[in-house]
């Protein structure tokens, strides 16, 4: 697996990437030009279900998405090990499924742990 | 290579692209269209019907009428981010059909080997949809957070998070696939489901079909789980935008619902090949975008078949009922290929063991 190999299936990629972003910005760009542009400041302030926007927007957040958030990447880890695992099972036999189920363990010890303690919860 | 050569090359690989690009944009145009047509006659009223023969020119009249609408862009708002969420969420939704194979072709014999039909043909294309699609949730972060709207704001929050929750039951979900396949090809994921209906996935995985699917539909937030645009929130995170700019999100996740569909049908039924192998002389293109159709289908039934999901409901769905399914699966599925008895069994679903 070559130079020759990411050449040729990458580079249509690439190509694509630069054809994605103009399928996107192209009509966005074409709007602005071809539409009546009328701003005022009334129409130009957030929307606030007509009342006059009092403080920042940008508000204090409830400490439950962190937890998640938290919990997203420890599971997001797990399974960038999963996935190359699952592709060599076959090779490294029952050794490396006992292997992994341990590591799962371990895992799961820690999601019931956060379970019990209603990181899970959102009533 | 020749620079000429390389010319010619990057312009055939530009209309391969275009060739999948433009029939993608078409039909979640039209897709707006059979949603609404479904969703009527479900609703025993008639849908539109009166732009153009059967409404069929409806598409194009929203189109144009978007396409028309002034741009606002808040006073208070991060420009550069504004302006970039849109195209940062639309274009991993199309790169993701960079990898997806639509078929095998010998082009009426012309070639003497059937080729992949795909742009191109990665050996981690499953891993690589997996994280292309997920590059979308930051269009979604970032359309809210540069509005500078509290209801922006916490629909971001919200669908972000209701995002990465489907996320890792979407990705365990396909670990199983992978232990049958052996592979992250995604042609070879489809070759391995060769020989009609019993051994494509959703046999040995059904619940694994499920998961995917629904978790995919609530990662492109999709009744029931369109929690993202509830009424208490207005429309979520795109409530500050207009026009052209507003289409640009339900583009992508129109796109990103066609994607999950192909997806589904690519991993868990069978792809490209005929429930039954004598039917095979039908194009292996027509039975994928038949099989991806009836899922969109599904998407649509589903929608007008179901109240919402409670934000609560939602999680407690995808965190305490959907991942322990996925981890007792995985468990499953290895037990299953590592028991004496049983290995002659799942080696059926594995046969290039």
């Amino acid at each position: 697996m070559g130079a020759a190999y990411l050449a040729n299936e990458y580079a249509p990629i690439v190509i694509f990437l630069v054809i994605a972003v103009l399928m996107g910005a192209a009509p966005l760009v074409l709007t602005v030009l071809l539409a009546e542009q009328r701003p005022d400041a009334e129409k130009n302030s957030a929307y606030e279900c007509g009342f006059e926007a009092f403080e920042d927007a940008r508000l204090q957040i409830d400490v439950r998405f962190y937890l998640l958030a938290i919990l997203f990447v420890v599971f997001d880890l797990e399974s960038a090990f999963l996935f190359p695992w699952a592709i060599v099972l076959d090779d490294i036999g029952l050794f490396g499924f006992v292997e992994m189920m341990l590591f799962l363990f371990i895992l799961v010890v820690g999601y019931a742990y956060a379970w019990k303690k209603g990181a899970l919860q959102w009533e | 290579m020749s620079g000429l050569d390389m010319a010619a090359q990057a312009g055939i690989w530009a209309l391969e692209i275009l060739a999948i690009a433009v029939p993608v944009a078409l039909s979640v145009a039209y897709i707006t269209y059979v949603e609404r047509r479904v969703i009527g006659w479900i609703q025993v009223r008639k849908g539109c019907n009166r732009v153009g023969p059967a409404g069929l020119l409806q598409p194009l009249a929203d189109g144009l009428k978007l396409f028309l609408k002034e741009t606002t862009i808040p006073a208070a708002a991060n420009k550069l981010l504004f302006v970039a969420a849109p195209v940062i969420s639309l274009t991993p939704a199309l790169l993701a059909y960079a990898v997806v194979p639509f078929g095998e072709t010998s082009l009426f014999g012309l070639w003497d080997k059937p080729h992949v039909m795909a742009i191109s043909h990665l050996n981690v294309g499953l891993l690589y949809v997996m994280a292309i699609s997920s590059m979308s949730i930051y269009g979604v972060l970032m359309a809210g957070w540069a509005s500078n709207s509290k209801y922006a704001l916490m629909g971001s929050i919200r669908s972000t998070c209701q995002m990465i929750s489907y996320e890792i039951s979407m990705g365990f979900a396909l670990v199983p696939v992978m232990m049958l396949a052996g592979s992250l090809d995604l042609v070879e994921i489809v070759k391995a489901q060769q020989g009609g209906l019993l051994h494509w996935y959703m046999i040995p995985l059904f619940p694994m079909l499920l998961v995917y699917f629904i978790s995919g539909c609530a990662e492109v937030g999709r009744t029931p789980f369109d929690l993202i645009e509830t009424e208490e929130l207005v429309a979520g995170y795109h409530v500050e935008y207009s026009g052209m700019w507003f289409a640009t999100f339900s583009l992508a996740e129109y796109a990103a619902m066609i994607m999950i569909a192909l997806m589904t049908s690519i991993l868990f039924l069978g792809g490209w090949y005929a429930p039954i192998p004598a039917l095979d002389f039908i194009p292996g293109t027509v039975w994928l975008l038949g099989k991806t159709a009836f899922l969109v289908f599904l998407f649509i039934w589903m929608r007008a078949t179901f109240p919402r999901y409670r934000y609560d409901q939602m999680m407690r769905l995808g965190w305490k009922v959907f991942l322990p399914w996925t981890l007792v699966w995985i468990a499953v599925v290895g037990i299953c290929i590592y028991t004496p008895g049983l290995s002659a069994v799942i080696n059926f679903w594995m046969p290039w063991r």
